[in-house]
C-alpha cells in the first residue's frame, strides 16, 4: 500500500533544486508532491513523481544520491480538524511521525498527507481502522 | 639520579662492539629473509643484491627498501618468514594510514619485543617494586601487549587495565597505588583532567612516571601532563611493522629516544633519492630488524621525519638516539597545535563505514584555527531523516576527536561534490595565512 517517495541528498547551495527539477522536466517526469528539509549545509528533497523508476535512474545517472523510501499516504476531508484527527489516530496507536507534508487536490475537496513513520503497516492499519482512506502512487498520479 | 638498566651490557655497549653485533645479526637476518620471504627475495634479485653482498652493517644501504605499499601488497602472509605453526601471536595496526598491517611473532620475537619495553620501563625508573598501570588498549593494538609484557619482565605488579573506563582507571590507580602509567599522551592528559575534576591533587596519587606513545605529542603537552599527574613523562616510539612500542625509548634526560639498535637498526635517508644521510641530518627514518624470526623487515621506510644522534647521553646508555619525529613525508597538518594526518581522518572514516572521500578545510579566524571536514555521504548511510544525518555528523566528529584530540566540524556532503583536480581529490585546503 505504501507510497514510493524519492529522497535526494543535496548541498544547500544556490541552484541545486532548479538543476534537479530541470533534469526531471527534460525527461518528462511530473512532480506530484515535493517537500524539502534543509539545514545550513545540506538539504533532503522528498519527491513523489509519476514515474519513480525512471526518475530514480535518471537522477542516479546524474550523480545524485537517491533512495526510495516507503511512506504512508492518506486522504483527508478538506476541513478544519481533519489532520488533527488523523494524527490523533497515530498518536493513540503510539506511532511516531518523523515528518509529513500535505497537499491539496485541484478538483476534489480533499487534502492529502504524506507521513513518514517507522512502521508503515502499523500506521496504515491504525488509519484504516479509523475509517481513513489510504492513497497510493497511482492515486497521486491521477490527481 | 642513579641509573638502572634492564640489559646493561647491551644498553651501554661501546659503539664498536655494537657495530660488530649488528653486523653479525644483519648477515644472518638477510640470509633468513632471502631464503624464506620470496617477496623480498624478488626485490633483492631485481636490485641484483645477494645475501653474500651483505658482509657487515655498512653494506645495509645495498638492500632495497620496503614501504607500506609492500606490506599492503604482501598482506597477510607475503612477508612471513617462519611457518605459521612456529608463530605464537599476531598484532595489527590501528590502520592509521587506512590499511591494516598484520605482524607475526614467534616466542623469540615476543621476548625481544618485551625486552625492549622492559628497557623503556626501567629507563623511566621502573623496578620490580613498582605498580605499572597499562592503560594502552589491549588486543590487536601493540600498545597494551608490549608494555604489559615489558612490565612483567621488569617484575612490576602489572595492572592490565586497557584503555577507557576512566573512573575505573582512577579507582585502581588510587586504591592500588600505581606508580607508573603507560598509555597514549592524550589519554594521560585526560586522566589528569579527570583526577582534577574528582578533587585529587597530583601529590595525592603515588604515580611517579608515565610512558606515553603511539601518537605525536609536543613538549607543551609533556609539561601539562607532568604537572597534572605530578610525574616525569617519557616518550616511547615504535610501530607494529617492527614489533610495537619499544623500538626507541626515552631515558632520564628526556631529550630524544634511545633506539634499541641491537634489534632495530635505524637509518636516515633522503625521502626523495633514498640516499643514506649522515648522522645529524634530517630525513626519513628507516628501520631494519636485526634478529626477528617471523616478521623481519629490512629497510622499512617509516615516513617519519627524524634526526639521529650519537651524542653522549648522561644516562650512560650508548644506544643511538632519535629525536621525536618532527613530521612525516606525507601531508601532515598542525591544527591548534595538534598534528593531524589526513590518513587519520581516513582511518576514522573507514572505521565508521564511510568511503575515504573527504576534504579538510583549515582556516584561521580571530587567531584561532578552524577545522572542518567534509565527508561524502554514502548510499548506505543516506537516510531521509535530517536528525539522523545530523547525528551521524556529530558521531563522526566525536570519533575524529578521539583519534586526533581536537574537534572538527564535520559536514556530510553530496557524493562527488568534493573538489577534484585532474581526477584526484584535493584532500586539504589550508586557507591560513601564517606568514
Amino acid at each position: 500500500m505504501a507510497i514510493k517517495q524519492l529522497t535526494v541528498f543535496v548541498q544547500n547551495r544556490k541552484g541545486t533544486v532548479v538543476s534537479l527539477t530541470d533534469i526531471l522536466a527534460k525527461n518528462n517526469i511530473n512532480i506530484r508532491a515535493l517537500s524539502i528539509a534543509e539545514t545550513e549545509e545540506f538539504g533532503i528533497l522528498r519527491l513523489i513523481v509519476d514515474n519513480e523508476d525512471t526518475a530514480k535512474e535518471i537522477l542516479k545517472e546524474n550523480g545524485y544520491l537517491i533512495k526510495t523510501i516507503d511512506v504512508v499516504g492518506v486522504k483527508l476531508r478538506d476541513n478544519p480538524g481533519a489532520l488533527t484527527a488523523a494524527l490523533g489516530v497515530l498518536d493513540k496507536a503510539d506511532i511516531n511521525v518523523e515528518y509529513l507534508y500535505a497537499f491539496m487536490a485541484r478538483t476534489e475537496k480533499h487534502a492529502y498527507v504524506v507521513l513518514r513513520v517507522e512502521d508503515n503497516d502499523a500506521a496504515e492499519t491504525a488509519l484504516e481502522n479509523a475509517g481513513l482512506h489510504l492513497i497510493t502512487n497511482a492515486d497521486i498520479c491521477k490527481l | 639520579m642513579s641509573q638502572n638498566y634492564y640489559q646493561k651490557e647491551i644498553e651501554t655497549m661501546s659503539t664498536e662492539e655494537m657495530k660488530k653485533l649488528q653486523s653479525e645479526k644483519l648477515v644472518k637476518q638477510v640470509k633468513h629473509v632471502y631464503e624464506n620471504v620470496p617477496y623480498y627475495r624478488n626485490l633483492m634479485d631485481e636490485k641484483g643484491v645477494t645475501p653474500e653482498d651483505i658482509k657487515d652493517i655498512d653494506d645495509l644501504h645495498k638492500l632495497p627498501f620496503l614501504t607500506k605499499a609492500d606490506l599492503r601488497d604482501a598482506y597477510p602472509y607475503g612477508l612471513l618468514a617462519k611457518p605459521l605453526d612456529e608463530c605464537v601471536r599476531i598484532q595489527s595496526t590501528s590502520g592509521t594510514t587506512g590499511r591494516r598491517v598484520v605482524a607475526f611473532y614467534t616466542q623469540h620475537d615476543v621476548d625481544l619485543w618485551e625486552d625492549c619495553c622492559a628497557r623503556a620501563i626501567t629507563a623511566a625508573g621502573g623496578t620490580k617494586k613498582d605498580v605499572c598501570q597499562v592503560a594502552y588498549g589491549y588486543g590487536l593494538f601493540t600498545g597494551g601487549a608490549g608494555l604489559h609484557g615489558g612490565s612483567h619482565k621488569v617484575g612490576s605488579l602489572t595492572l592490565p587495565m586497557s584503555s577507557g573506563n576512566t573512573e575505573r582507571q582512577i579507582q585502581f590507580m588510587t586504591d592500588l597505588g600505581a606508580t607508573i602509567l603507560c598509555c597514549t599522551p592524550s589519554y594521560a592528559a585526560y586522566i589528569g583532567e579527570s583526577l582534577k575534576e574528582q578533587g585529587y591533587k597530583p601529590e595525592d596519587i603515588p604515580l611517579k612516571a608515565g610512558i606515553f606513545g603511539a601518537e605525536p605529542w609536543t613538549e607543551e603537552m609533556r609539561k601539562g601532563i607532568e604537572k597534572a599527574l605530578g610525574i616525569k613523562a617519557y616518550d616511547i616510539y615504535g610501530l607494529t611493522e617492527t614489533s610495537g612500542p619499544g623500538v626507541a625509548f626515552e631515558c632520564s634526560e628526556q631529550s630524544g629516544m634511545h633506539v634499541n639498535e641491537d634489534h632495530f637498526y635505524a637509518e636516515i635517508i633522503d625521502p626523495e633519492t633514498g640516499e643514506v644521510l649522515p648522522e645529524g641530518s634530517k630525513g626519513e627514518l628507516v628501520f631494519t630488524s636485526l634478529d626477528k624470526e617471523a616478521f623481519p623487515l629490512l629497510r622499512y621506510r617509516t615516513r617519519d621525519i627524524c634526526v639521529l644522534s650519537r651524542k653522549k647521553c648522561s644516562c650512560g646508555r650508548t644506544l643511538i638516539k632519535m629525536a621525536k619525529p618532527m613530521g612525516r613525508t606525507d601531508d601532515m597538518l598542525i591544527i591548534r597545535g595538534v598534528n593531524v594526518f589526513p590518513s587519520q581522518i581516513e582511518t576514522v572514516l573507514l572505521n565508521e563505514g564511510y568511503e575515504p572521500n573527504y576534504q579538510i578545510i583549515v582556516d584561521r579566524v580571530n587567531n584561532n584555527d578552524t577545522f572542518e571536514v567534509n565527508v561524502e555521504m554514502t548510499p548506505e548511510k543516506f537516510t531521509d531523516k535530517v536528525s539522523e544525518i545530523l547525528s551521524m555528523e556529530k558521531s563522526l566528529a566525536g570519533a575524529m576527536k578521539i583519534m586526533l584530540g581536537i574537534n572538527p566540524s564535520v559536514h556530510l556532503v553530496a557524493p562527488k561534490s568534493i573538489t577534484r583536480s585532474e581526477g584526484k581529490a584535493v584532500r586539504v585546503i589550508d586557507k591560513r595565512k601564517l606568514i
